[in-house]
């Protein structure tokens, strides 16, 4: 079924596009025409995705808004697009995200302005086709474009040691995207000659042929999400990155990773993925408690918000690779999801309020700070919200996901469940430590005594998330409504074997 | 939604609103606007919950889903209310004691810049703890769980400026979370195994599960129910501060009185025992789940009763007597007694929050000086608050007739009649714990109100750290404005009067199905067979031991600390040893800061210097770099750009490929 409007396609390329005009405003005497058109472009890129949301027919795990047309007729490649109940909610999030963080910027950001503005907004547009592809050929093409805006961001707005931390993040990301390709390739013949996605599902793989796919795959997602051992470049970038990079890396990039797991690995290889379950399971408790545990000690805040990532992050690998018998369990795939979501909001927020300090400290040192709340109490208020969100606490959002993982993870075995909810303790030590150090207090130094509390541009940013972040956590229903039939049919699907 | 529904919302939603108007406009609206909000908005929770609690006790029972949380598959998750007359007792009592304590924060709080903050809060900590006493489900209990944790969070390190006030509420919310932990994989067991949340579905499956075991290690299989109603308790450890959990109580004294008294004495730290009462129909079923609440319960009550011995900081000393009076609630619950446990978490709710109360009003007097070394003969300067602390003090201590009487006794008769594991142990404890009860009770009393001055009535102790001190406050201490000294009356009246009720709450039916009680673990109904009515149990108690340990409790405070006060500082010489461990409160403190925090700072710098910075970043990440860099640097040489330097390779190689070509087919080559 072709859709009538091609939202998808509007979603991708009026980012896109817009990244360009902006581009051609040129250079930065021009900076007052560049930001309102990034705006424009971002509010209009997130404009099309209502319509996906609103005509979004629940209770079918299939694909819907599909577009279908050749692209490289010659090896079958199709311009194939269309979302089902999990990718439909990365390209809402997707599209919301890149608005903050166009606003996040708006002052910011100085220097080469229109070149900024259009990174984020080309990124945006990729990720959406990223979400959006049922091409494998598209879909990687998607993947790997991404990584030039992104490297871009880090290694020209960055940090001291951005470069270092741009080629670690390019290189680390590229080498494992590479075979995932001669993954796609084998897929390609092995189908007869089909990148389609969706044929691909129901394709009988034998299972050793399924297990090194299983980790040609992991080597590009594990990298993206990042599961331990290889997450050591996340620190490095989101140390390096602006605020507005943090923002998006953590929001959405990591995203890609683990929903290439739901997207390609569950699904293609089913009887793998059930073997390697306990090798997946591993490695996301040790992202757990592990990088818990180093998240305690680190002594730069945009760090210890990196390394939470990877450990909230390890819910969803978590969430995703637990099988009793052959089934799934859904409220975990669900919760995983779920957790994606929030962590997509939690982190995007924690690092826009380490910005927000930043922009006036330049430092992202916890020693440096003290006493924050005294000079700036509305922002104080935001990120306590922010913090027990990461924390994990019930009526935020961050509560949800950890919440119904665990519930599957008790299900599925006791022990691991129970390293799993060790995040309750870890999460909120070193959250609310960080929390402690920075906010709480009384005035440390000068610098501090000097804060001026947030702008209104700030305010109405923290605000958005913030209502994010509760709404979903009172009421996530909505949420998990649009995932239940794609989550039930992927539970279904993945029980048959394919050998 | 029916009416009673609707009216149940109420009294949730009310102080939500109030929270939210003082919150986020209270500098708006300013403080007396703020602080009329907050109130009103409480005191319509309390109305609503006394309507309720008269349909209760006509018979009716509410319970209804609000709205749908989440669905997962075929889970579906619910937000909704469960009002029987365990929760309607509940909810009267924390209404009540709400909008006592935000009438006397009106006076208390009056010169702090954060008045509507702390409005605000108080009003979501009600908010908080109606959802978590209304829950129809574990999952909205475990919201309402960790919001009060929250609150309380807020509320310890409510003047963020002290230091030990923002370690304290770190230290509260991480003991707390450690309690969580526990809290969340009962949860999850119950999910699990029960296949719902919901309190109906699973209280009705329990007998079913009664013999299911699961492997949790290899090779031995445990009692589901065991299994999960010590996870729960585990979160009943954290929340109700129970050994060895109760770490975060003593500290979270940082915050203002008002706080200590609601949160920290007569709501929130009652909500583990709330919750085992609640969850009956589970641990009924599990004896080694009540033995090990029993045991607990008992080293609360006797060993956090004998750190009050030594404490000097008043609010220490009813912290610590919390502590105690939980673990007589919490033995309660070990012996199938959850009546007498909710009956003592009534009383104790006015006569603690009386104590606190009025140890808030002392130290308003005192400029905000807590040490009882700096005070004495205040009773001729605070009548009323000598009074009424008084009252609070003989109810504490379990003289007759005041409410804690009646409530303890039932207790230690309890544990008496018990047939249980542990029964006996937690027995003796429990007698000695109320002999240093009495003891720690007046001492408090008697050093605070009577005996020498020894205060500067200049007022040169104030504490001016947080808004409060300045000019208007010197001179003698004098008793405070009525909106402090009426909570403390209307505190009082209850501390007297609650314990009549005794014959209906704990010996009658009140609680009827909302608690579940085996026939084989009635003890409690053996006892009723011997009540004969309030006065004649106040008789009774007359010849009982507890009444002679308290009296002789009573006896010695006085001799230490009115008639011989040059005694007191000699026996705490010669306690030597001994004293020293109380002094140090068993050094929990310091061994959870050496081994915990110490340790897991010490096991996380471990692993991200020689996990992250070296093995994976240095020996992989940025080796393979080096690799490549230095192979690269050797075939550099190769190209020289100098065609003689290629075609001598080129030669060499060909040369060397021959010899191999020869040397490896010498064999198959014609002769």
């Amino acid at each position: 079924m072709q859709a009538a409007t091609p939202w998808l396609s509007l979603a991708i390329w009026i980012p896109i596009l817009a990244g360009f005009a902006v581009m051609a405003t040129g250079g930065d005497r021009n900076a007052h025409i560049a930001r309102p058109l990034a705006l424009l472009g971002a509010i209009a890129g997130l404009l099309v995705t209502l319509p996906l949301y609103a005509g979004f027919k629940l209770g079918t795990p299939d694909m819907q808004f599909v577009e279908l047309s050749p692209w490289i007729e010659r090896f079958n490649i199709n311009y194939h697009l269309g979302v089902d109940g999990v990718s439909l909610i990365f390209v809402l999030l997707n599209s919301f995200v890149t608005v903050l963080v166009v606003v996040a910027g708006w002052d910011v950001i100085r220097s080469r302005v229109s070149q900024y503005y259009a990174a984020f907004l080309i990124m945006s547009g990729l990720m959406n086709g990223v979400f959006a592809s049922l091409d494998a050929a598209l879909f990687y093409v998607f993947f790997e474009a991404n990584l030039i805006p992104m490297y871009l961001v880090i290694g020209v707005w960055g940090g001291p040691n951005r470069v270092y931390a741009a080629v670690k993040f390019f290189l680390y990301t590229l080498l494992g995207s590479l075979l995932f390709l001669v993954a796609l390739i084998y897929l390609y013949n092995h189908a007869g000659g089909s990148f389609a996605i969706l044929d691909f599902w129901t394709l009988p793989i034998p299972l050793n042929a399924q297990k090194l796919l299983f980790f040609a795959f992991f080597a590009a997602f594990s990298v993206k999400v990042p599961m331990w051992p290889v997450h050591t470049w996340l620190p490095d970038a989101h140390v390096e990155a602006p605020t507005g990079g943090s923002a998006v890396l953590a929001a959405i990039m990591l995203k890609l990773g683990a929903y290439g797991f739901i997207r390609f690995s569950l699904p293609i290889l089913p009887d793998a993925s059930i073997a390697l379950s306990g090798f997946m399971i591993t490695l996301s408790l040790i992202a757990v408690a592990y990088i818990g545990l180093v998240a305690l000690v680190q002594a730069d805040m945009k760090k210890l918000i990196a390394y939470s990532s990877i450990a909230h992050m390890g819910f969803v690998t978590l969430g995703f690779f637990m099988f009793s018998g052959r089934e799934l369990i859904p409220i975990a795939v669900e919760g995983a999801l779920i957790q994606m979501i929030s962590h997509g909001f939690i982190s995007a927020a924690l690092f826009l309020c380490v910005g927000v300090m930043y922009d006036r400290m330049h430092s992202r040192q916890i020693a440096d700070y003290g006493g924050v709340v005294n000079t700036m109490p509305k922002f104080a208020a935001f990120m306590m919200l922010f913090a027990m969100a990461n924390t994990g606490l019930p009526g935020t959002s961050g509560f949800v996901g950890e919440f119904m993982v665990i519930m599957g993870a008790v299900k599925f075995n006791f022990w691991i469940a129970f390293v799993a909810a060790t995040t309750l303790i870890f999460g909120a030590a070193y959250t609310l430590w960080m929390y402690k150090r920075v906010i709480f207090g009384d005035v440390a130094n000068r610098h501090v005594a000097e804060l001026i509390d947030i702008s209104p541009r700030e305010f109405v940013v923290l605000l958005l998330l913030a209502v994010a972040v509760l709404g979903m956590g009172i009421y996530p229903k909505p949420f998990t409504e649009v995932m239940d039939a794609t989550v039930g049919n992927l539970v279904r699907h993945v029980a048959i074997s394919k050998i | 939604m029916t009416g009673m529904m609707k009216l149940a919302l109420l009294v949730v939603l009310a102080p939500l609103a109030g929270s939210i108007v003082a919150g986020l406009f209270g500098r708006t609206i300013g403080r007396v606007a703020s602080h009329r909000v907050a109130i009103s908005s409480v005191a319509v929770a309390f109305v609503a919950s006394c309507i309720i609690f008269y349909d209760v006790l006509g018979g009716a029972r509410i319970e209804g889903s609000v709205y749908t949380w989440l669905t997962a598959g075929s889970l579906k998750l619910e937000i909704g209310f469960l009002i029987d007359r365990l929760t309607a007792l509940m909810m009267v009592v924390v209404t009540f004691v709400s909008l006592m304590v935000h009438i006397y924060t009106i006076g208390y709080m009056e010169d702090d810049p954060g008045y509507q903050r702390f409005f605000s809060y108080t009003a979501l900590f009600t908010f908080s703890m109606l959802m978590l006493v209304m829950a129809n489900n574990f999952l909205q209990l475990f919201f309402g769980w960790e919001a009060v944790g929250l609150v309380s969070y807020l509320l310890i390190g409510f003047w963020w400026k002290r230091p030990t006030a923002i370690y304290a509420n770190l230290k509260a919310f991480l003991v707390n979370r450690v309690g969580d932990f526990g809290f969340i994989l009962g949860v999850g067991l119950v999910l699990a195994y029960f296949g719902s949340l919901d309190y109906a579905t699973v209280f009705s499956q329990a007998p079913a599960m009664a013999g299911t075991t699961i492997q949790i290690l290899p090779g031995s299989q445990w009692a589901l129910i065991s299994v999960v109603c010590i996870c729960l308790f585990v979160g009943a450890m954290g929340k109700s501060a129970q050994f060895p959990l109760h770490v975060w109580l003593p500290d979270s004294m940082e915050g203002p009185t008002p706080i200590s008294a609601l949160i920290h004495a007569a709501t929130m730290v009652t909500a583990g025992i709330f919750m085992v009462a609640r969850m009956s129909p589970l641990f009924e079923l599990s004896e080694s789940a009540l033995s090990f609440v029993l045991v607990i319960g008992a080293i609360n009550a006797f060993f956090m009763a004998l750190v009050a011995l030594v404490q000097y900081d008043i609010k220490r000393v009813v912290a610590y007597s919390t502590l105690s009076q939980l673990g007589y609630m919490t033995m309660a619950l070990g012996a199938s007694a959850y009546s007498a446990g909710m009956f003592h978490l009534m009383t104790h709710a006015f006569f603690k929050g009386l104590l606190f109360l009025g140890a808030g009003s002392v130290i308003i007097a005192m400029h905000h000086e807590q040490d009882m070394r700096k005070m004495g003969g205040l009773r001729k300067y605070l009548p009323i608050t000598y009074i009424t602390m008084v009252i609070g003090g003989l109810a504490n201590a379990g003289l007759p007739p005041f409410a804690g009487f009646f409530s303890k006794d039932s207790i230690i008769e309890a544990l008496h009649a018990a047939q249980r594991p542990g029964a006996g142990f937690a027995y003796w404890l429990a007698l000695g714990g109320a002999f240093i009860g009495a003891i720690y009770t007046f001492r408090l009393i008697f050093y605070t109100f009577h005996g020498k001055e020894r205060f500067d009535v200049t007022g040169a102790t104030a504490h001016a750290d947080h808004g409060h001190g300045g000019d208007e406050h010197g001179g003698p201490p004098h008793e405070p404005p009525w909106v402090v000294t009426v909570p403390l009356v209307m505190l009082a009246i209850p501390s007297v009067l609650a314990g009549f009720y005794i014959g209906k709450i704990v010996y009658g039916d009140y609680f009827g199905s909302s608690i579940l009680v085996l026939d084989a673990h009635e003890w409690i109904a053996e006892l009723a067979h011997e009540f004969h009515g309030a006065w004649a149990m106040v008789l009774h108690g007359l010849t009982s031991a507890p009444f002679w340990l308290a009296v002789a409790g009573v006896g010695v405070a006085w001799y230490l600390h009115i008639a011989r006060p040059d005694l007191a500082g000699v026996v705490r010489d010669k306690g030597g040893i001994l004293t020293r461990i109380l002094e140090q409160k068993y050094g929990f403190d310091e061994f959870n800061d050496w081994f915990f925090a110490g340790g897991a700072r010490k096991v996380g710098t471990g692993l991200w210097k020689g996990g992250d910075v070296t093995l994976i970043d240095g020996l992989f990440v940025n080796g393979s770099a080096r690799l490549i860099g230095w192979f690269a640097r050797i075939v550099r040489r190769f190209q020289t750009g100098f065609i003689y330097n290629y075609a001598f390779t080129m030669f060499i190689g060909l040369l060397g490929l021959l010899s191999i070509w020869l040397w490896l087919w010498r064999g198959a080559l014609p002769q």
